[in-house]
């Protein structure tokens, strides 16, 4: 029971790390930081394993299990504590932080190893834990907001860290502003939860949600207000359209950073939130539609957008995009579990995609463009092979990963009564897209001639320390999604059933609402197969387009390209939202700013005021000092005139 | 009792004797001269002090009167010091030439 008792150990230990690597690493060696940084994530981790053995022995009643350590803010009836709460979805959130998180931290003691600020770059790292797991053991919509604003501090921080390079430093920018839109919205909607229900903490705000009516659709009250503000902030943090621009430009951070918090844990943390409070989410089918939709939106058009970059990272960071898109959907559709499934099972195959394409970059000493690369399968043979299972994982080929948790969304997304034939089309076609892109990625880096200059660029495999991370993450996407595969397959469905009892509020009112229907398919089994074969079908055509672009006909490629000039350019430029949006809203503002605030209002105005003010003054006294003329007479006539004048006032005064 | 002056004959006299110092020491030049100035309206006032303190049978005004003198001879030690200098540095007693004190 120690770890329940105190379970404010789990995150303090990074808190810790972080604090003795900022504050005195700095002229330590490697391996003191190291052995700081990573002792004290990977006692986290153990202590997570613990907790998840003492877990099992509660009861269900036990569960929300809730520590209050102490108050933390007090204003009237309102009251914020330092309360940490475990549940499953709380497991399985900090199995992959803690887990995930200490394999990227061994990949980075060989990433970062000529790198300057060694100390620095582990030091954030390790804030970043703490916050992240703040965020998933938040008891509370207080504290969760702590931990949602630190790691996004955090990610600031680290996509600035080359902070000489002028792009990194305006890629960290756009990263926490864009992030602040989102943030605006989650206020809001605290604000609307406490106004409310004059409480912030889950427990008492989910019990009192469950006794209340569900919204009909299309109607719009109270809970599609707080689920839809709580949505802004979700997009934000998770990337989806319209609020997703600052993702690609995360890539300007160091690789691991790219895979930790861009890929596997941050950028989670919107469908998260959406999950853990879906009892919320459930009462309001108008947002439930409008995450799904987004979720479906975003996922097919961030991978459009995926199948023209040439970066290496970028087509990753698309893919990102796309992939959190599924999440939403799933949750949208109202299968939370499977949403969390595919978060689970994206963490480890993309961490391990980023991993491998930063093994790859490290392996061309900092070449990142595709069509620089070509040929690299014998010369880093671990890199090739880790990365293609993550490529099979993400691709959806059949019993990897990947494969049950996209096939799981898929199928809810079809059958649920929240989901349609639309959503689950969107999803489909984007099955496709991700496997062109993925297999082009793969056929760009490894297959064919090399395109770089033998001469100049001397390819070498990584480092151990590099390598077997990328094999315990190609272990866990590739086997990783046994635990939760469906009965159908042989599995047992493990994952769903773990996490039964916390989405047990928001499922009755999905079977409800499935009653309802004339012909539920929620559990129609011919309908699951039929729909998975559809699924494999599209990964296989969307690998064997890419084979005969890529490997088979190369020079086809770009004669397609020309054909489609007018398309091509237009994925090539990402749609030009970053070009809308500096013309929309970044343009005007700058103009508000500069003309209107600065030069109007400040210039103007203010220092106008101010300087005129002191203008008045100076006339003024510039008259007056005529009067110090340094003549004793007549500084004596002023005074017998004062007298004078002060005698009179009392005279008529005393008279009247 | 008798014939007694009345207590109006005193301010009228303090009042003249006060205007003549103010007029003397806005019109002379000679510091000397403004000094003494001074001293008269002092006296005037002292004058006012008594008759009132006369006049409400108090002891007040006499107190006052006897500060006022000494503050006199402090400022007339103080004064003729400060007279003393200006002769000697400028050789001239004119208050006229002694204006350096300004913007």
């Amino acid at each position: 029971m120690i770890i329940l008792q105190h379970l404010w150990i789990i995150p303090l230990l990074p808190l810790l790390g972080a604090a003795v690597n900022g504050l005195f690493g700095k002229h330590w060696s490697h391996r003191a930081i190291n052995a700081v940084a990573l002792g004290t994530t990977g006692l986290s981790f153990a202590a997570t394993l613990e907790l998840v053995r003492e877990f099992r022995h509660l009861s269900a009643d036990q569960v929300p299990w809730i520590q209050f350590y102490f108050t933390w803010i007090v204003a009237g009836n309102f009251r914020a504590g330092f309360d940490l709460q475990v549940d499953q979805l709380a497991i399985v959130m900090l199995l992959v932080v803690t887990g995930v998180g200490w394999i990227i931290h061994i990949y980075s003691i060989g990433y970062m190893a000529h790198q300057d600020g060694y100390y620095r770059f582990f030091s954030f790292l390790n804030l970043f834990m703490f916050f992240m797991l703040i965020l998933v053991l938040a008891a509370n919509y207080v504290l969760l907001f702590v931990g949602w604003e630190g790691v996004g501090l955090c990610s600031y921080l680290l996509i600035g860290f080359y902070f000489l390079k002028q792009s990194a430093v305006v890629a960290g920018k756009k990263a926490f502003i864009v992030n602040r839109i989102g943030d605006f919205g989650f206020l809001l909607g605290m604000f609307l939860i406490f106004w409310s229900f004059g409480t912030l903490d889950f427990k008492p705000v989910f019990d009192n949600v469950v006794g209340m009516p569900a919204e009909g659709f299309g109607q719009f009250g109270l809970m599609t207000g707080i689920a839809l503000l709580l949505l802004g902030g979700a997009c934000g943090k998770s990337a989806q359209v319209p609020l997703y621009v600052w993702l690609p430009d995360a890539m300007e951070g160091p690789t691991p950073v790219s895979a930790l918090i861009h890929a596997a844990t941050m950028v989670a943390a919107g469908v998260y939130v959406v999950a853990r409070s879906h009892v919320i989410f459930i009462h309001a089918p108008t947002a439930m539609l409008v995450v799904a939709m987004i979720g479906a939106v975003t996922a097919l058009y961030a991978a459009t957008i995926a199948l023209t970059q040439t970066d290496i990272k970028r087509v990753l960071a698309y893919s990102t995009i796309s992939q959190l898109g599924y999440m939403f959907l799933a949750c949208g559709v109202g299968a939370f579990a499977a949403g969390i499934f595919h978060l689970m099972t994206h963490a480890f195959f993309k961490a391990l995609l980023f991993l491998a394409a930063g093994s790859v970059i490290h392996a061309l000493g900092g070449l990142q463009e595709l069509p620089q690369m070509g040929g690299l399968r014998k010369k880093i043979p671990w890199t090739y092979w880790t990365m293609l299972m993550g490529t099979l994982a993400i691709a959806g080929a059949p019993f990897f990963s990947g494969f049950f948790s996209k096939d799981l969304i898929l199928f809810q997304s079809f059958a649920s009564p929240y989901g349609g034939r639309v959503l689950w089309f969107l999803g489909i076609a984007t099955a496709l897209l991700t496997s062109f892109y993925m297999f082009r990625l793969i056929f760009l880096t490894f297959f064919g001639k090399p395109r770089y200059d033998e001469h100049v660029v001397h390819v070498h495999e990584s480092p151990l320390n590099m390598i077997a991370p990328l094999v315990v993450l190609a272990l866990l996407a590739v086997g990783g999604g046994w635990m939760a595969a469906p009965a159908l397959w042989g599995g047992a469905d493990h994952f769903e059933e773990y996490l039964a009892p916390v989405f047990e509020s928001s499922q009755a009112l999905v079977e409800q609402a499935t009653l309802g229907q004339v012909h539920s398919s929620l559990h129609d089994v011919a309908l699951e197969h039929s729909l998975m074969y559809a699924a494999i079908a599209v990964a296989i055509v969307g690998f064997l387009l890419a084979w005969f672009l890529y490997v088979r006909r190369p020079g086809i490629s770009a004669r397609l390209a020309d054909r489609l000039r007018v398309l091509y350019t237009l994925l090539r430029n990402k749609y030009y939202v970053d070009e809308l949006y500096d013309f929309a809203f970044v343009r005007p503002l700058n103009w508000i700013s500069t003309r209107l605030l600065w030069q109007t209002v400040d210039a103007r105005g203010i220092d106008g005021s101010v300087n005129g003010l002191a203008h008045v003054a100076q006339r003024f006294g510039q008259q007056v000092r005529l009067l110090q003329s340094g003549n004793a007479r007549s500084y004596a006539a002023w005074v017998v005139l004062g007298a004078a004048a002060f005698t009179s006032l009392l005279l008529w005064m005393t008279v009247r | 009792m008798g014939l007694v002056v009345p207590v109006t004959y005193y301010l009228v006299l303090s009042a003249v004797l006060f205007g003549l110092g103010v007029v003397a020491f806005l019109f002379k030049r000679n510091i000397i001269t403004m000094f003494m100035a001074i001293e008269l309206m002092l006296n005037a006032v002292n004058l006012a002090f008594v008759a009132f303190s006369r006049m409400l049978g108090q002891l007040q005004g006499q107190v006052y009167v006897f500060f006022v003198i000494v503050v006199a001879a402090a400022e007339a030690a103080v004064g003729l010091a400060i007279i003393l200098l200006i002769a000697r540095n400028r050789e001239s007693l004119n208050i006229e030439r002694v204006d350096l004190l300004k913007l």
